[in-house]
């Protein structure tokens, strides 16, 4: 007696909506019992994590301040990820965004204008981009996989801000803390609801997934990008190089995160510091996965995550909840999605019952 | 104590958390399965094992208690990078964080508390010779590190249990053809894989840093799977890097408390550098990677 899985032939739309749900139900009834052994108030941590996020304004507008980088790291992976090609840096690609971006105010600390902060966007999302071309050229040049070298220029990326902070861009004046000089109001980007931290950043991060939509489900490229990680054989046959979806896919999500990264420090920073990042690299991973790697779904996904992480604070605060719980949240919800989307391409039979084809 | 000295002593001691966690990756990648999870289970391991010992189970109990938690979370890991067929990427993240996250909350309550650490163990005679002698008097737990990883590289080198894993790895349908069971041979070797980054978690918490502050495996585990890749999957060099990388931390030390000044990022960075650059020749070289790589490393195996 067992139980097997049998190969849908098309996948099921029904489960490709109803799978992450159940995931997220599951995963909200582990966390919950892990919070009663843990001696903590369900009622409360149930209104502090999931609800409270969206019910003022005050937090929501944080929720979508945590949003706007989660948004734009997921929709570029997503596009390698449907590739693929499957890109585990965009930690250090942010970083290396952010540092890009933070040149401009360490430099040119006097400087003034309103072309300083677009121009650190777009200075970001070249540094993201520059730093996955080594992976790309090692993995289309050498044969090396991607995986392994992103996750390393992470590592070394993380390094490369730990010295620039303890050394050449340290302020001066800022008590030996490992951090640079405040930015400069021009080095900003503007505030886009009044009152609230919320930025121009979050409209780009939209127009992204706007683009990523109509790249990804309606242009040519992306439907070669799509079917060449569906079917590498195939596509190459057809003459679409395998190099080339290499390189597109590194480069699109490299720019993105380090997009997001200059976002993040001309944005609720200010300064180039130690934490910048808290982990959006790899959070973003999560959401992309979350959202079924579709344009559309990644928009809820990283609105779910950018609220567990508003909701985790306000947890903190309100019942008790250890911060650390929002990780222990993160990856158990990812471990349930991951299960629960194999219901979508595969049926699950029982021994003896005979699947009808 | 010169500062050559001091890193031949303590070399063995600061390699043991990357050996052990890089000696069970090494056996998962064996067979097939790369499990991306090992901060995570490290993580979960040192908790453990800091709270068994903490609470007086002694270290042998807490050695056991976070092999097993270790073991256990690689489990949720095979299930679904096994049963599920999931991403294996993905699902290696998803225990890492977990692991990490876990590690986290179950340390809040122990956080700057400390344990007593573990006596050295000399061998008369040679912990006596001048410069060299500190090698020779190690914790009971770096002696068993060894006589571990002597038997891990003759059980994959000249066992039929060896034999079988590796044959899996490199090509898991010929092995089920023979009449393996190549999911359950998997389940085994990312269950020792747990095991051992448990044990290493471990080590880091309870003897070579008995002293427990949130993030303490600080990327130890990363460095592991670095380490295995720079090893080209062979238990010789994983110790050679393991221990490489123990004496250049030490260095590190042993510099500042020198006043000399090290570039501390850069000898951190080291391990992925050098890993970079190990994947790029090793990968270029059709011939290399097949007598190195494992081939069907990462790939789902169903019928």
């Amino acid at each position: 007696m067992g139980i097997w899985m049998i190969r849908r032939t098309t996948a099921s739309r029904r489960m490709a909506v109803l799978a992450p749900m159940g995931a997220l139900a599951l995963a909200i009834v582990l966390n919950f019992l892990l919070y009663i052994v843990m001696g903590n108030d369900p009622a409360a941590v149930f209104y502090a994590l999931l609800l409270e996020p969206f019910v003022s304004w005050s937090s929501f507008s944080e929720v979508l301040l945590k949003m706007t980088p989660l948004l734009l790291i997921a929709q570029g992976l997503a596009i390698g990820f449907r590739a693929k090609v499957i890109n585990i840096g965009a930690e250090g690609q942010f970083i290396l965004g952010a540092i890009f971006a933070s040149s401009i105010p360490v430099w040119f600390p006097q400087a003034t204008g309103g072309w300083i902060w677009p121009l650190m966007l777009l200075l970001g999302g070249v540094g993201g981009a520059l730093w996955a071309v080594l992976p790309a050229f090692w993995r289309v040049r050498l044969n090396a996989s991607e995986i392994l070298v992103t996750l390393m220029m992470s590592l070394i990326a993380a390094q490369l801000l730990a010295y620039l902070l303890v050394g050449p861009w340290k302020d001066p004046m800022g008590f030996n803390f490992p951090q640079t000089v405040m930015f400069q109001w021009d080095a900003m980007v503007p505030t886009l609801i009044p009152g609230t931290r919320v930025n121009v950043a979050l409209i780009l991060a939209l127009l992204w997934s706007a683009l990523a939509y109509v790249y990804m489900q309606k242009s040519f490229q992306g439907y070669q990008l799509v079917v060449g990680g569906l079917a590498p054989h195939a596509t190459a046959y057809a003459g679409f190089s395998e190099g080339r979806a290499v390189w597109l896919s590194l480069l699109i999500g490299g720019f993105a995160a380090g997009l997001a990264g200059a976002a993040e420090v001309a944005g609720p920073m200010g300064q180039l510091q130690r934490g910048i990042s808290s982990g959006y690299g790899y959070a973003a991973i999560i959401v992309a996965y979350l959202g079924g790697l579709h344009p559309v779904g990644i928009l809820f996904s990283s609105l779910f995550m950018a609220a567990l992480y508003i909701g985790g604070d306000n947890a903190m605060v309100s019942a008790g909840l250890p911060v650390a719980a929002v990780r222990v949240f993160q990856g158990s919800l990812l471990c349930c999605y991951l299960a629960a989307i194999v219901l979508v391409r595969y049926r699950l039979v029982r021994d003896g019952q005979e699947a009808p084809a | 104590m010169s500062a050559l000295s001091f890193i031949i002593a303590g070399m063995l001691a600061a390699a043991m958390p990357f050996l052990l966690a890089a000696l069970g990756e090494l056996v998962a990648e064996r067979s097939g399965v790369l499990n991306l999870g090992i901060e995570g289970m490290m993580a979960l391991g040192a908790v453990v094992a800091f709270i068994v010992v903490r609470q007086s189970g002694g270290h042998a109990m807490g050695f056991v208690a976070a092999g097993l938690a270790s073991a256990a979370l690689s489990l949720v890991f095979a299930w679904l990078a096994l049963a599920v067929r999931a991403n294996q990427v993905a699902a290696g993240l998803a225990i890492g964080i977990l692991g990490q996250g876990l590690s986290a909350l179950f340390g809040k309550r122990y956080e700057s508390l400390t344990v007593p650490g573990l006596p050295k163990l000399s061998v008369p005679g040679l912990s006596d010779l001048p410069l060299v002698g500190g090698l020779f008097s190690q914790d009971a737990v770096v002696w068993l590190g060894l006589l571990a990883t002597l038997a891990i590289w003759a059980t994959l080198r000249f066992s039929k249990l060896g034999l079988v894993i590796r044959a899996v790895g490199e090509n898991p349908h010929a092995a089920r053809a023979l009449g393996y069971n190549v999911i359950g041979i998997r389940y085994g070797a990312v269950a020792f894989g747990g095991l051992m980054a448990g044990f290493a978690g471990a080590y880091a918490a309870t003897v070579y840093t008995p002293l427990w502050a949130e993030g303490m495996i600080a990327g130890r585990g990363w460095i592991a799977l670095a380490l295995v890749v720079f090893a080209t999957w062979m238990t010789g060099r994983v110790v050679f890097g393991a221990v490489l990388f123990g004496a250049v931390s030490l260095s590190q030390l042993a510099a500042q408390a020198g006043g000399v000044a090290l570039n501390s990022q850069l000898l951190a960075s080291l391990p992925y550098i050098v890993t970079i650059l190990v994947l790029g020749a090793i990968s270029a070289n059709k011939r290399l990677l097949k007598i190195n790589g494992v081939a069907s490393l990462g790939e789902p195996f169903g019928r």
